[in-house]
């Protein structure tokens, strides 16, 4: 049931990113940014509202006059500050419900992931606290109205020795020291809530905590104009001998307000808590069963760190050696944060299938999937290949290249193929060409392995492929599970490209060693080759 | 050119979508009670009197008690329920006993309700028993009084100003 529904967010979501993938490109993607894009907010909300707070009057009757005074008056500094602060913490709840429901889409909040989900859910309540109290302070007509609402739900519980709403209900009864409580807690809330945010991103290996430049300053200006065109304005003094019976409401806010009228406090407040119940105990509805955690043998261990460094979970860690091997450090697995994607096998440099050791071993190795298996079942699979055009395919198994039928090696992640593995196949001849089939570029399962996969084919970072490695016999496609068109037809265009180089006349031997490229390196990079 | 052309469909996009979270942010109107309706709301924290009479304590009880705890009257803390009625022009528009707050029992009494009620002139009488009296009532108050739409009319009771304030 829930994966069904999961499914059905999950092609909602690939129906809105994929369009903005071409749009924006997958390193600009807003969708692919959303808890860099929700911190972005969070500041541009801390900054306008440390500018706005000097303006800002504590006073119960001054409150009013201020905000307005600063809205009227000082419109375009002040009144753009406000509205900057307004629409950017409104835009904080866009990014926290889209990013939490993308996460569920691509089910990364169970297995290892559950510390960062069930660490969000006080987000959520300390968010909505955050922006709720800052409506009190600007003392309108809807100050008037979230204060009485909120109070009345309050003095729901049975804590409150006086029922708080009677300060709401007749003048006289509230002093200026009401609002200096008020202003404490919008600022000691948000304090509270960085506080959770970054408790947040604590298990997270290289967290995107800002987005790149150029969406930050895009989302800026959209914010700026936005602001001048649709200015934040109040909705009239408090009058609490009159009841606040029409307001615009802020819906992202508040859209749980108007069912008191409808369900009473009881029941908004049952669901406040059965809605925290469910969301805190998703990643046990059901658990994700895993794998057996990856396993380092010391023997093959040379202490490099290139493991911890590539590990997107922070669940490897370099430790003082346990043996007598001269090198300082060694790996050390947490097997309650490994998920078995093998990034690090594919980073260590012990992991090469030309070794001719008896049995094919390596520095940190899957037990469920070894690198020997991987090699054993690449040879299998490449003996299946046949045609004009031998494209064997490495292919991450939550991308679109996994539902391909013939030729195809899974993997949990397309990093946990050790670059040697594509000039293994090659060299070898076990295929003519070489596709790695991994998730969308935006959108990558385990988050890094499209990013170390690119890197390691450009010789950016460690395990490089070797430059013998003809480039124009390998291909990467990143395409989603739900892309499987799109796959099938560049998979089709690369293997009549590496036909056509296979028919071509072989050019007379260089005068290098047997190690280097058997095709002809003058050879035209095609489009989608990697470099 | 293609790349500046780019940037302003990343930027109408972002634009597109603050604006649609800008337009949300105050809109639509919610109406939280029909138009030409009042509010008449019934609150107060008033404590009852005690359940009992504090009692002087004999030689013998007193002389039972851990010589740091001795002391010469039992005063019960539990308070009575309080006991009130709001009628609005003759008819019952709240009954209720309301029971001491607190784990002992000893608390005020406390009540906050709202009626929402059309618009017009109406009688309104608050009645009220606080203390072990089971007929007739401590505290009464009756008064015709027009309302206006949207107004806010409180029906309090503060001991202090000798019983119900209707403002």
């Amino acid at each position: 049931m829930i994966g069904a529904i999961r499914k059905v967010f999950r092609y909602g979501f690939e129906w809105i990113e994929r369009p903005l993938d071409r749009l924006f490109g997958p390193a600009l993607n807003p969708v692919a940014q959303l808890g860099a894009l929700g911190f972005f907010f969070f500041w541009i909300v801390a900054v306008s509202g440390i500018y706005l707070f000097i303006f800002f009057d504590t006073g119960i009757e001054r409150a009013y006059e201020s905000v307005e005074n600063l809205t009227q008056y000082h419109w375009y500094h002040a009144g753009v500050m406000r509205s900057l602060h307004r629409y950017a913490s409104d835009l904080m709840v866009v990014m926290l419900v889209t990013h939490m429901l993308r996460e569920f889409a691509y089910d990364h909040y169970r297995g290892t992931r559950w510390y960062s989900w069930f660490t969000g859910v006080p987000i959520i309540w300390l968010l909505y606290t955050s922006g709720i109290t800052g409506y009190w302070l600007v003392w309108d007509k809807l100050a008037q109205y979230v204060a009485l609402v909120s109070s009345e739900l309050l003095d729901w519980l049975p804590i409150f020795g006086e029922p708080i709403a009677r300060n709401f209900v007749a003048t006289g009864t509230l002093t200026s020291r009401f609002f200096t409580l008020m202003v404490f807690m919008h600022v000691a809330v948000p304090l509270f809530l960085l506080f959770a945010m970054w408790i947040h991103i604590l298990r997270i290996s290289r967290p995107k905590m800002n987005p790149p430049r150029t969406l930050a300053i895009l989302t800026l200006v959209a914010l700026v104009a936005v602001a001048l065109w649709n200015p934040a304005v109040s909705q009239g003094h408090v009058d609490l001998s009159r009841a606040p019976v029409a307001v615009g409401l802020d819906w992202f806010y508040l859209p749980l307000y108007p069912l008191t009228d409808l369900w009473g406090n009881g029941a908004v407040w049952a669901f406040l808590g059965a809605f925290s119940l469910m969301i805190g105990l998703m990643p046990w509805l059901p658990p994700l069963r895993r794998a057996r955690p990856a396993a380092v043998d010391l023997a093959h261990c040379n202490g490099c760190a290139r493991c911890a460094e590539d590990c997107p979970y922070e669940a490897i860690r370099m430790v003082r050696r346990t043996d007598e091997l001269p090198f300082p450090t060694e790996a050390q697995v947490n097997p309650s944060l490994c998920v078995s994607c093998g990034i690090c096998v594919g980073s260590c440099p012990s992991s090469t299938p030309f070794r001719r050791s008896a049995e094919l071993k390596t520095g940190i190795d899957l037990p469920d999937y070894s690198l020997r298996s991987l090699r054993e079942r690449t040879i299998e699979t490449a003996a299946t290949l046949a045609g004009p055009a031998r494209i064997l395919v490495l292919a991450c198994e939550h991308g679109g290249g996994a539902g391909h039928l013939t030729g195809v090696v899974p993997l949990p992640c397309v990093a946990m193929a050790p670059p040697s593995l594509i000039d293994y196949v090659l060299s070898r001849k076990l295929a003519d060409g070489v596709v790695v089939a991994g998730c969308a570029e935006s959108a990558c399962f385990h988050r890094l392995g499209v990013a170390w996969t690119e890197q390691r084919f450009a010789g950016a970072r460690d395990p490089y492929l070797r430059a013998r490695v003809p480039r124009d016999r390998l291909k990467t496609i990143w395409a989603s599970a739900l892309e499987t068109g799109r796959f099938e037809r560049e998979l089709a265009g690369f293997a009549k490209q590496v036909a056509a180089i296979s028919a071509a006349p072989a050019p007379a031997p260089p005068p290098q060693p047997a190690t280097s490229a058997r095709w002809p390196a003058s050879a035209r990079m095609p489009e989608g080759s990697v470099p | 050119m293609i790349a500046s052309v780019r940037l302003v469909g990343q930027f109408a996009v972002i634009l597109l979508l603050f604006s649609a979270v800008a337009a949300f942010a105050n809109r639509p109107v919610y109406r939280q009670v029909p138009e030409g309706s009042a509010i008449i709301v019934l609150t107060f924290v008033h404590g009852a009197d005690r359940k009992a009479e504090c009692r002087r304590l004999s030689a013998e009880e007193i002389a039972k008690l851990p010589p740091n705890m001795r002391k010469l009257q039992d005063c019960p803390r539990g308070r009575r329920p309080i006991y009130v009625e709001l009628d609005l022009s003759g008819r019952e528009l709240f009954r209720a006993t309301l029971p001491p707050t607190g784990i002992a029992g000893d608390g005020h009494s406390r009540v906050y309700r709202r009626f929402v009620v059309p618009a017009g002139q109406y009688e309104i009488a608050a009645r009220m028993r606080d203390t072990p009296r089971t007929e007739g009532f401590d505290h009464q108050r009756k008064e015709t009084v027009t309302l206006v739409s949207d107004q806010m009319f409180v029906v309090d009771f503060r001991a202090e100003s000798g019983g119900f304030v209707f403002r």
